[in-house]
């Protein structure tokens, strides 16, 4: 029997093994794409339930940019995998709020709204928060710190107010901190641009859009996806990578392994010490309501609602099975669309405690997803919306879940709360991609498979 | 090719990196950087599309001659004029 030989081998068909491998097709490389399911997307992908396709993850997709602005980074990621801002059809959020231990700010895509209801709320802070902006704007965030800036400390530093800081790194913590209690203060300056400089929108149609535009670049540049393939093994000699071995025995020689399941996952598929500590801490649980008319003509006119009940964003692992004082609630017909929603479709989110679900036995399981979901929607409905009476279905995932379908040790969203800015690992030419090497969400990945994809294989033919 | 298709051939691969960009107007004796937003990833993805279209190998030494239209057509004239040239790839 000969044995089947690639030049690259991505693991996992998520936003960065699908960018990396596109841009390694691009030029040339022979490149599979190895996923254990039958869809794409990973963390982002989508399920069919009762007739309607449905996200399991979407919110948002941060770090929005008209067509052909400058050096915005979605530009940059629509150019190396060469894809036309249109075929994305964005829609615009209409506007997002905070809301902190009764303190309220609403953003949109245009900083003018947030800068004058952070002037309304803290008419104080009005130069302490342009500082901030001065900061964000001018410090280079891709620059290596030499040691850990903590985010917090930075805006004391800066002079924001206890208050003001809060409700600004609510949103940033719940959209990409690895970190307890903190972020690093580079991945708070790009948060920042991602949400408050950027802003959000929505492939019309959902994630669905994207993936297939992704999928269709890759097997027009000669890729391939293979699709129902579990790696069980990454196989390695003295010098290096030589192939994988998938779960029904079959080996497959190549050259270099791009991985995505993840760091720890990645050590123990290579026979690596594995230290369970490096794994992330943050996951999720989501319900969903779809609501009989779309959620405006229901009275909620809000995208994204960050919502926290303390005074301090309790960003950390939850001592129970969610933490009860934060929701991120998303409307997800509130994007500008070409067909206007019929329907409405309320996500609520809460961090949650991986353990804490999976102790519980089968019978308790459904009974505190309930819970979870009842205690969001009572939430919801003191922000004013209580998706409950208007619901004509709903839906619930929890650590359990994503743990299943992405094989992230604990459920982890947001990877490790260390991560390999490098790529790189103890062995040659396997090398690591996606949230556990950088940057996080739909865009934070697709940006960390791309430019992995330069680093270790093109730019390094290039010169 | 000749110098004018080599012309064609360095806006064709612009065109399919940043197909959001206007090229009707290029001045060939400015900066390429100065009238589009080309930044170092696009520039590297310009060398790597001449490589893999026409086999032309560029060493970083050399990436200062391509920083206008006339600076590219007189480093790649040697190389290309014996080449097809092919868009739309
Ligand atoms: C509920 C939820 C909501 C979210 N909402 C948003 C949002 O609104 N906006 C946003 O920007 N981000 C959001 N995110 C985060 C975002 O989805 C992730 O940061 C991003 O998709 C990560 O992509 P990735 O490629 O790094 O990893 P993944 O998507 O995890 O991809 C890894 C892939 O590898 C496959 N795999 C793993 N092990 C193996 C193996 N051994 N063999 C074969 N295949 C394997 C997995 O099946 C998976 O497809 C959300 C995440 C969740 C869970």
């Amino acid at each position: 029997m000969s044995t089947e030989r690639q030049d690259v081998i991505v693991i996992g068909a998520g936003m960065s093994g699908l960018a990396a491998a596109i841009r390694l097709a691009q030029f040339d490389q022979r490149v599979l794409v190895l996923e254990q399911h039958a869809l794409p997307g990973g963390l982002n992908s989508f399920y069919k339930r009762r007739g309607r396709r449905l996200d399991t993850g979407l919110h948002a997709m941060t770090n929005f940019a008209r067509k052909g602005a400058r050096d915005a980074p979605l530009t940059k990621i629509l150019r190396q995998l060469r894809i036309g801002h249109d075929e994305l059809a964005l829609g615009e959020q209409g506007h997002s709020r905070i809301t902190l231990a009764g303190l309220s700010v609403r953003f949109s895509n245009d900083i003018a709204l947030l800068c004058a209801e952070i002037e309304r709320e803290f008419p104080g802070e009005r130069d302490a928060f342009a500082r901030l902006l001065e900061c964000v704007r001018s410090h280079d965030p891709f620059r290596p710190a030499a040691s850990f800036v903590s985010a917090r400390a930075q805006l004391v530093a800066l002079g924001l107010g206890p208050e003001l800081a809060e409700v600004l790194l609510l949103p940033i913590l719940s959209y990409g901190s690895a970190l307890e209690q903190d972020a690093e203060w580079n991945d708070f300056v790009i948060l920042f641009r991602s949400l408050f400089l950027e802003g959000f929108a929505r492939p019309e149609g959902g994630i669905k859009r994207l993936l297939d535009i992704l999928v269709a670049r890759l097997s027009e540049r000669g890729g391939v996806l293979r699709r129902n393939s579990t790696v069980a093994a990454i196989l390695s000699g003295p010098d290096g990578v030589r192939g994988v071995r998938l779960e029904d025995g079959t080996e497959i020689e190549c050259t270099h392994v791009l991985s995505s399941a993840g760091r720890v996952e990645t050590a123990r598929l290579a026979g690596l010490p594995v230290r369970t500590e490096e794994s992330g801490w943050v996951t999720l649980f989501e319900a969903l309501w779809i609501l009989k008319r779309p959620s405006r003509e229901l009275g909620c006119m809000e995208t994204v609602h960050f919502c926290c009940d303390e005074p301090r964003v309790p960003w950390r692992e939850p001592e129970g099975r969610i933490e009860p004082s934060i929701g991120i609630f998303c409307a997800s017909d509130n994007y500008a669309t070409q067909e206007p929603p019929v329907e409405g479709m309320l996500r609520a989110t809460a961090i949650a405690n991986h353990d804490r679900w999976c102790e519980i036995d089968e019978e308790a399981y459904p009974i505190a997803k309930r819970a979870a979901c009842d205690h969001l929607a009572d939430m919801s409905a003191r922000l004013g919306l209580d998706p409950r009476p208007h619901a004509i279905d709903s839906d619930s995932f929890t650590p359990r879940t994503i743990r299943r379908y992405t094989g992230h040790a604990r459920g982890a969203v947001y990877g490790s709360p260390h991560k390999y800015r490098d790529g790189a690992t103890p062995i040659p030419r396997l090398i690591l991609i996606g949230n556990d090497q950088g940057l996080v969400g739909i865009t934070g990945a697709l940006l960390s498979g791309i430019t992995m994809a330069n680093l270790h294989l093109l730019h390094a033919r290039a010169t | 090719m000749t110098r004018e298709e080599i012309v064609e051939a360095i806006k064709d691969i612009i065109a399919t990196i940043a197909p959001d960009e206007d090229l009707s107007n290029l001045k060939h004796d400015v900066r390429l950087r100065d009238q589009i937003a080309l930044d170092s990833m696009d520039f590297l993805d310009i060398v790597m599309e001449l490589r893999k279209r026409y086999g032309v190998q560029v060493p970083e030494e050399d990436y200062k001659e391509l920083a206008t239209m006339d600076g590219c057509v007189n480093y790649l004239y040697p190389q290309l004029s014996t080449k097809q040239l092919k868009v739309g790839v």
